[in-house]
């Protein structure tokens, strides 16, 4: 596989909490990122939904090793990052960016634009003087719509979108060949949401980085990504390109997830599959399919055998027993018969 | 016409010292029918909340105080009643739930206890009678075995449980209407998709109106018959749901309407609305949208612009598209 630019391989992180030592109390264990498998291509925006506490953030941190995993392997290109020494892997990291939900929180008050924006250029040794340095910092305002005039001004004074875009511009300065983005728009007022969708979207295509795009809006999702992966309880349980994943759902969690989003518009209103009950705990994950205490087509197999990720159309691929592989279109299978 | 069983007029709430006070709502006007169901959209800091606060005279004063309008419930003006009788109304008239559900629950009292002590204080009930009523509507909301829940603490159920019982203990008394401000804002889609249609069933089985505030146009298009459009501490459309999604008349409601992605749009780029959002009250005159509308004219950034009637289910407040609909639009006299 050359096309990609990441891929892990049963990629899995287990956080432990309470050790053992306390009184033979047997330590807690949340399984956040289980045995997840899948390549983000070059150029290409790989979405990646799902509920809340599901892992989306945690296999975000894996990719760019921010955290290590505790299971599974990851490549970036060629080279396998999961053991790398820290010396290499920091060399590494100028290709890996990452842009955060909250642009309060992630950017330190205390510091300039030029600072913040620059950090990555001075920890690469990529300018050579500080005039270098302010003129590749006014060249990155200007690409992310901030006058270099705000320079020295420091990220308090600037609003949601302002300080979402200084966030872009720190993380493209040293032309990172990928980028996680964390749920860059979910904090963000809805008309200037759209401001940085479009932004992100031309800055991808004039510089061609690839995307893990993190979301739980999928209008957003489907505007912005090529593929989408869909998460539930740390597992992958459907993937594939944009137009399959929204047009023909294979996996009944993603069928529920995408009728279940309200659509704005008074005439379509969606007949919503309703789930029962809420997501587990991931600390203790169901047996079988993780998602059989809530699916609406389950039976007696779900509880007990873990249905493995498998192609069920071109590119697609599903973790259900029943997810029907290359399903034949309704329309033409059936003669129509007037009711 | 209907008496609407609310009537919000003219309101206006100020914060901060007398001299130099932020007016961050001004000249908020709209109704809801009886049984109906009406949202308020805007951004955040738009004062949607302070408008839903007010209407129980929930505003804590100081800093704040309401300066000016009147609010109607039933025909009388509540902000005319002494205060003492407002706890009367909260919960037996009119109830309210809010986004975060974990603050506006007790949590050192059990579930049962919690929606018992709110049939007290309005209904004089023995205690067998009450512990059923609580039985039947925790039944109502959906919380499975609700007979062995009572005994429960709020945070032994999850975030979409907690938001349910919210809802079972501020429809308890039967009010009239329900104010429910982002209620599934902290809540994820298929649990939201839960509570959605919880209140559906509700509408239907009780008949309670609703004021549904929400930034998502989804959620208020799924619930709602008539939307409140508001942009910086004022009202600048108000219409039913058709009108708003199909012929939206204020520039900021087509330019937001334009600017969410859809589920079935192939459009490239989408179209985005130029600047951010002014704080509520820092636009001292001319039209709050003035500095990042498509449409303005030299005297959108002088007069601010009135509501205008666009034909009976209607009004927005811009100059432009008032004079290019011409006869139709008429000014509404406050
Ligand atoms: N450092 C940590 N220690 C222990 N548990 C953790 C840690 N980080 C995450 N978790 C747990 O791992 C699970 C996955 O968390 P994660 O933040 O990846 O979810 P998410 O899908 O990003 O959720 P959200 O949509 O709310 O951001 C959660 O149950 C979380 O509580
Ligand atoms: N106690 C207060 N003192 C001063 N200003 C306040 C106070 N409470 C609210 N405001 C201001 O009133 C304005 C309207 O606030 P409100 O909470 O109604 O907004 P909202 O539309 O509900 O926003 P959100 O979507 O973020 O909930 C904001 O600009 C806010 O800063
Ligand atoms: S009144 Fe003027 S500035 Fe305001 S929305 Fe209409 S055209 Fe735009
Ligand atoms: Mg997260
Ligand atoms: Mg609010």
């Amino acid at each position: 596989m050359t096309d990609s630019i990441i891929r892990v391989e049963d990629l899995g992180k287990t956080f432990r909490s309470g050790s053992s030592l306390s009184l033979g109390k047997p330590a807690d264990e949340v399984r956040a990122v289980d045995g997840c498998s899948f390549s983000v291509n070059h150029g290409e925006t790989l979405a990646l939904v799902g509920e809340s506490g599901c892992g989306k953030s945690t296999l975000g941190r894996l990719l760019l090793r921010l955290i290590d995993p505790t299971a599974g392997k990851i490549f970036f290109e060629n080279t396998e990052l999961t053991h790398l020494p820290a010396g290499r892997m920091r060399d590494m990291r100028r290709h890996l960016q990452m842009i955060f939900q909250d642009p309060y929180g992630s950017l330190s008050p205390r510091r300039t634009v030029a600072q913040i924006i620059a950090e990555p250029l001075d920890v690469f040794g990529i300018v050579r003087s500080r005039r270098e340095r302010r003129d590749r910092v006014a060249d990155l305002m200007n690409q992310v719509g901030l006058s270099p005039s705000f320079m020295d001004r420091h990220p308090r004074q600037f609003s949601g979108g302002q300080r979402q875009r200084i966030g872009i511009a720190r993380a493209i300065a040293v032309d990172p060949s990928f980028i996680v983005a964390d749920e860059p728009v979910s904090a963000l007022d809805v008309s200037v949401q759209a401001q940085i969708i479009n932004l992100m979207q031309d800055l991808q295509r004039q510089k061609n980085f690839s995307f893990l795009f993190i979301a739980h809006d999928l209008a957003v999702v489907r505007h912005i990504a090529d593929r989408v992966a869909v998460m539930y309880l740390g597992r992958i349980v459907e993937i594939g390109p944009k137009k399959q994943i929204y047009g023909m759902p294979q996996h009944p969690y993603t069928q529920a997830l995408l009728s279940a989003a309200p659509e704005p518009d008074p005439d379509r209103k969606a007949r919503r599959i309703i789930l029962e009950g809420d997501v587990p705990s991931p600390k203790r994950v169901p047996s079988g399919c993780s998602f059989h205490t809530r699916c609406p087509i389950r039976q007696d197999i779900c509880s007990v055998e873990r249905p493995p990720l498998r192609e069920v159309a071109t590119g697609q691929l599903a973790a259900c027993h029943f997810a029907n592989p290359f399903p034949i279109p309704v329309a033409k299978a059936v003669p129509v018969v007037p009711a | 016409m209907t008496v609407p069983l609310l009537k919000v007029d003219n309101l206006a709430v100020e914060f901060g010292p007398k001299a130099n006070p932020i007016r961050v709502v001004d000249g908020v006007s709209f109704e809801i029918p009886p049984a109906g169901a009406v949202g308020i959209v805007g951004e955040s800091g738009s004062g949607k909340s302070i408008t839903s606060l007010s209407i129980l005279r929930l505003i804590s004063e100081p800093p704040g105080r309401i300066v000016q309008g009147r609010i109607e419930f039933n025909g009388v003006n509540l902000l005319d009643l002494p205060r003492s009788e407002m706890p009367d109304i909260r919960g037996r008239d009119i109830a309210m739930i809010f986004q975060e559900p974990m603050s506006s629950l007790n949590p050192v009292m059990t579930i049962g206890d919690q929606i018992g002590e709110a049939i007290k204080l309005h209904e004089d009930m023995p205690g067998e009678k009450r512990r059923e009523r609580v039985i039947e509507m925790l039944r109502l909301v959906g919380i499975p075995d609700p007979a062995g829940r009572l005994d429960s603490y709020p945070h032994q159920f999850s975030g979409g449980m907690r938001q349910r019982v919210m809802i079972a203990m501020a429809l308890v008394c039967n009010p009239k209407l329900l104010i429910a401000d982002e209620p599934t804002t902290a809540l994820d889609v298929t649990i939201q998709a839960q509570v959605l249609d919880l209140m559906h069933k509700l509408r239907r089985t009780l008949n309670t109106a609703v004021l549904l505030i929400s930034h998502d146009l989804g959620v208020i298009a799924d619930v709602c018959e008539r939307v409140v459009v508001m942009y910086a501490g004022r009202v600048v459309e108000e219409a039913d749901i058709r009108s708003i999604f199909r012929n939206p008349q204020h520039p900021y409601t087509r330019g937001l309407l334009q600017s969410i992605p859809k589920l079935d749009d192939d459009r490239d780029r989408l179209y985005q609305i130029p600047g951010s959002v002014p704080l509520a009250g820092s636009v001292k005159k001319g039209c709050p949208f003035y500095q990042r509308c498509s449409l303005r004219i030299d005297k959108c950034a002088q007069e601010m612009p009135p509501m205008f009637s666009f034909g009976p289910d209607q009004r927005a407040a811009c100059w432009v598209t008032a004079g290019q609909a011409d006869a139709k639009a008429k000014e509404v006299a406050l």
